[in-house]
């Protein structure tokens, strides 16, 4: 740990600073390579990512909500409406959300604050076939999800509404969707930050056009790819 | 003071870690509420809580400041001697029996963490706070520093609790750092070469 010192009566080594000063210029460093330290700890690849994953008491995740009070799903009074520019406006109740065509998928869900969770496995109704079936009209360019947590809506263009992985899930590692992750139906768009699967869902609007949703008129991208957006890779 | 006794913290020093423990365990509550999921559906008014752990930190940042700028020479003498590290101190490190000063070398090194980690909590704290309204201060490694910052200080904790709560030995100590004082005999097995009254 140090040299050998000259006798037993040395002037005593000032190692308090030191180990202040190391950390603290570790900690700031980390600002620039901790979270790729952290994402190969858990990533896909890594063989240990199976063995933390658990250990965590959130599995990775935060619980990010707007107002006071956690919207609570009441199936009996519950319907996901979809309308607007439609052909054919629907308004389904739970049983009949879950009895649209199933798909399941995994895929890594992003926070725009930085964490990120791998594998999640998801089950739920493809946005591309929901939008087959209620047939957008021409002037229909976007989509504007509403949410039961008021007043958190957010939008899609159309074009990105259509992704081949953009869900309406209902079931999340093979569970029905838990409360705090927006029971009993989210939206999953894997490509972009968490704050455009909007959560608790409950109604669907197809609109002419795409505008700012919550977190955008706070200063968010409206287009939050994943690494691309939020000065994330610019 | 008791026959027997020797004061080994002054109040200001315990006042200091007192303030610290406050802030800490109330910043750690409210942190959780905000981390874990299942307490964030129980609690659930996200926005209060995140301003209410954010100013809460702020003061603490406040209050140390204050402190040190309160302690002056008093507090100098108490971080030269956290800083401080003798042979002794490396020898009890590695595990030897070495006497020590007032403070051994782990709660000097305690100390040193301790003190690096406020500085890491509150520039990752105010970043977080400043990254949601500003990109120019977001960085994706915040989150995983603070969090970073928590693990560990937990487990630091943890290991502190149990020296100063149940361990036999090192029990005593929680009577200095509340009473001022500690037993002499238990002074001079533990801290054998702290001369008390000249600190």
């Amino acid at each position: 740990m140090d040299s050998p010192p000259v006798n037993h009566e040395q002037e005593p080594r000032r190692y308090g600073r030191g180990i202040f000063l190391a950390t603290v210029a570790g900690g700031l460093s980390s600002l620039y390579w901790g979270k790729a330290a952290w994402d190969q700890v858990t990533g896909v690849v890594s063989p240990v990512a199976g063995a933390i994953a658990p250990i965590l008491p959130t599995g990775g995740w935060r619980i990010y909500t707007i107002s006071g009070h956690m919207p609570v799903f009441d199936p009996a009074s519950w319907r996901l409406g979809i309308g607007g520019h439609v052909g054919q406006p629907v308004s389904l109740t739970y049983d009949q959300l879950r009895a649209l065509p199933k798909t399941e998928q995994t895929s890594v869900f992003h926070c725009v604050t930085g964490w990120t969770v791998q594998n999640v496995h998801w089950g739920g109704v493809r946005m591309s076939d929901v939008l087959a079936r209620v047939q957008p009209l021409p002037e229909a360019r976007a989509l504007r999800f509403t949410s039961m947590e008021v007043p958190y809506v957010d939008y899609l263009t159309l074009g990105q509404a259509e992704l081949h992985d953009v869900l309406l899930a209902y079931e999340m590692d093979g569970q029905p969707l838990p409360r705090e992750h927006g029971a009993p139906v989210r939206l999953i768009i894997p490509e972009m930050y968490g704050y455009k699967s909007v959560k608790w869902l409950q109604r669907i609007d197809l609109v002419p056009k795409a505008e700012n949703g919550y977190w955008e008129n706070l200063g968010y991208d409206r287009d939050a790819w994943v690494g691309r957006s939020n000065g994330y890779g610019s | 003071m008791k026959a027997g006794y020797v004061r080994r913290f002054s109040p200001f020093e315990r006042l200091l870690h007192w303030v610290n423990a406050a802030f800490f365990l109330f910043l750690l509550g409210t942190g959780l509420i905000l981390y874990l999921p299942s307490l964030s559906e129980l609690v659930s008014r996200r926005q209060l809580l995140q301003s209410l752990h954010f100013w809460t930190g702020v003061a603490w940042l406040a209050a140390l400041a204050l402190l040190l700028a309160a302690g002056g020479r008093r507090l100098w003498r108490t971080a030269r001697e956290l800083d401080r590290f003798d042979r002794d101190d490396v020898r009890w490190l590695r595990g030897r029996h070495a006497p020590q000063g007032r403070f051994n070398a782990g709660q000097k090194i305690n100390a040193s963490l301790f003190a690096a980690f406020t500085v890491l909590f509150g520039v990752s704290g105010l970043l977080l706070w400043f990254g949601e309204q500003d990109t120019r201060f977001r960085f994706a490694s915040t989150v995983v520093l603070h969090d970073g910052l928590t693990f560990v200080s937990l487990a630091l904790l943890v290991g502190h609790l149990y020296l100063a709560l149940i361990h036999p030995a090192t029990r005593h100590a929680l009577r200095g750092m509340t009473l001022g004082t500690v037993n002499e005999e238990w002074a001079a097995r533990h801290h054998a070469k702290w001369e008390p009254g000249r600190q």
